[in-house]
């Protein structure tokens, strides 16, 4: 790695330098905290920054070392998370005013095992407001930017951790997607995204959106490094009844896996109206290098994609306005002064402390779940789910994975979309589908735009088949080579 | 898809939601627009089909029926806006 920079070098180099003491935790982590100096004012990626306790942690795991321990893969490599996940001391905003100065009193078991395998935290980063949104445009602490062009959106929600891995400040994070949201931002940030199965990694401490829809995953520059993190995060937790014991495969041996014989399904759906034509040729680009290496592409059809989006808008904020009800300024967080009654004290408080997304979405979410109107929403969209998760199944009758564009656009202008929720909502019409089915996503770069912005993407699996769509992903990646570090001044 | 002003502050009453008025007029128009979007679903008929809370059929999960405290009352106490001792502290409930 002589005379590539520090934050250029994958999570596995770093991983297997730090291992052979060919460089120490705490040279790598000074290394990106410089980057993240250098970085941050521009893209807003991170709301906190952990410069002391990184470094605390990278002497320890150092000292650790040089007594002969390494605790596991990712020993002494620094990363990060998106502040969705509560980390015991250190605030978690959820990038919600009204969660500004939450200290929270656990951590979430992604923290924990995130630690347990020996990563050094640098930070927490940027995301829109309780994860409801594709730009990062509804943070509470102003909006992320796309390191490869910075009057764009890096995507949403887990926008901070797509922007911070691509412009090189940390080797990986772990971010949350209910509807698109690590892979969307993924590929608008030229990285690799992982949408695991509903159920593979425990949301116990990972803050609610949707609790049917929300999975957490990683965000890397390589396949390989991805499957890394996804296998350290991986596994059934007793705090969380709806992770399932199935065993973890070796994730990282998968990305080695040939593509020879694969069937690769193309949905007509997603290639329909709407898509833009440099992201058509790019995933054009993608389903060639799999076909050069004997995978075998068949058109397939997922008749009820057009429902999706809608099924999506009534069940998300419907299962967002009963999680979000927690947030009354009793317990933790902000609290509106001077009312004069409990409910006036709540009302105010949530009012004054939620921005203009999550509001349109909690009263959504309401009105759909409110009587009179159960069954001809919510009850309705849970209907139309089951016939999309039947598109799937009938589809995996016949194919081993679906290649699709992750996203219908590259990377759109900040404040484009941000007062036009519908037109927002449209950014996510081929990753929401997915989250419906429960089934694994992953989003890998597959090329540019002209005007040089990234591309990505989309393989979807079976439920717990996420090493075929890493071995697809990792063929991808090797046979179309792109820059996966933003230029410095994008 | 037409909803009214009425409906809104109803529907923002139930969600214990203060919204200014500027917001109750926003809020009108927009959830008319997604609401109006959303109704396409009637389009399908879905009489006979069964309604997925669970997207990865698993079967119930059991675990022994045993206590894990907790054991941190004061790093949960320390968030609370306002407290009194061991108690959360809040505005009056019963109003005149």
């Amino acid at each position: 790695m002589a005379g590539i920079p520090v934050h250029e070098w994958t999570l596995l180099d770093a991983a297997r330098a730090v291992r052979e003491r060919e460089v120490s935790s705490r040279e790598l982590t000074r290394a990106l905290l410089e980057r993240i100096d250098r970085m941050n004012p521009r893209i807003n990626a991170y709301i906190t920054i952990l410069p002391e306790q990184a470094m605390r942690d990278a002497a320890a795991r150092d000292e650790e070392l040089a007594a002969g321990g390494a605790r596991g893969p990712l020993h002494g490599v620094p990363v990060a998370l998106k502040d969705i996940f509560c980390t015991k001391g250190i605030r978690t905003t959820c990038g919600s005013r009204i969660l500004h100065d939450f200290d929270p009193p656990y951590d979430a078991t992604v923290t924990g095992k995130i630690r347990e395998a020996g990563a050094v935290l640098l930070g927490k980063q940027n995301m829109d407001e309780f994860a409801m949104g594709s730009s990062t445009e509804t943070s509470w602490f102003g909006p992320a930017r796309n390191p490869w062009a910075a009057d764009r959106i890096p995507g949403g929600s887990s926008g901070g951790t797509a922007a911070a891995v691509a412009a090189g400040t940390c080797f990986a994070g772990v971010g949350t997607d209910t509807g698109g949201s690590i892979r969307q931002p993924a590929s608008l940030c030229g990285v690799v995204g992982v949408k695991p199965t509903y159920g593979r990694v425990s949301r116990y401490g990972m803050i609610a959106f949707a609790s049917s829809l929300d999975q957490g995953g990683p965000i890397a520059r390589t396949v390989p490094d991805a499957a890394v993190v996804l296998g350290v995060i991986a596994g059934p937790d007793r705090r969380d009844s709806t992770s399932v014991d199935v065993p973890v495969p070796d994730y990282l041996a998968a990305t080695g896996r040939s593509v020879k014989g694969m069937r690769v399904g193309l949905p007509r759906e997603y290639f329909a109206g709407g898509l833009d034509a440099s992201v058509r040729t790019a995933v054009e680009k993608a389903l060639e290098a799999l076909v050069s290496l004997g995978a075998e592409g068949v058109e397939i059809s997922l008749p009820h994609t057009e429902y999706a989006l809608s099924t999506y808008y009534i069940i998300g904020p419907a299962e967002a306005s009963s999680n979000l009800a927690r947030y009354d300024g009793v317990r933790y967080g902000y609290r509106s002064e001077g009312a004069k009654g409990l409910i006036e004290m709540m009302s105010r408080t949530r009012g004054e402390a939620f921005g203009a997304e999550v509001k349109r979405r909690i009263m959504i979410g309401t009105y759909a779940l409110s009587a009179g109107y159960y069954e001809a929403y919510y009850g309705k969209a849970q209907k139309v789910r089951t016939l999309l998760r039947q598109d799937f199944q009938e589809a995996f009758a016949g194919v081993d994975v679906i290649l699709t564009p992750t996203a219908p656009t590259p990377a759109f202008r900040i404040g484009e979309k941000v007062d036009d929720p519908l037109t927002m909502y449209l950014s996510d019409i081929y990753t929401i589908p997915c989250n419906l089915a429960g089934i694994p996503g992953i989003s890998v770069p597959c090329g540019m735009s002209p005007d040089g912005l990234p591309i990505g993407a989309q393989l979807l699996g079976r439920h717990f088949d996420e090493e075929a769509i890493l071995a697809a992903a990792a063929a991808i990646e090797r046979e179309i080579p792109l820059p996966r570090v933003a230029p410095e001044e994008g | 898809m037409a909803i009214t002003r009425e409906e809104v502050l109803h529907v923002a009453r139930l969600a214990r939601l203060a919204l200014s008025s500027d917001e109750a007029d926003r809020m009108r128009e927009q959830l008319g627009d997604i609401l109006a979007y959303i109704r396409q679903l009637d389009r399908l008929d879905t009489s006979e089909v069964v309604p997925t809370s669970h997207a990865v059929e698993t079967g119930t999960p059991y675990r022994d029926d045993s206590v894990h405290p907790f054991g941190e009352k004061e790093e949960i106490l320390k968030n609370a806006p306002d407290r009194e001792d061991d108690f959360f502290r809040v505005p009056r409930i019963i109003e005149d």
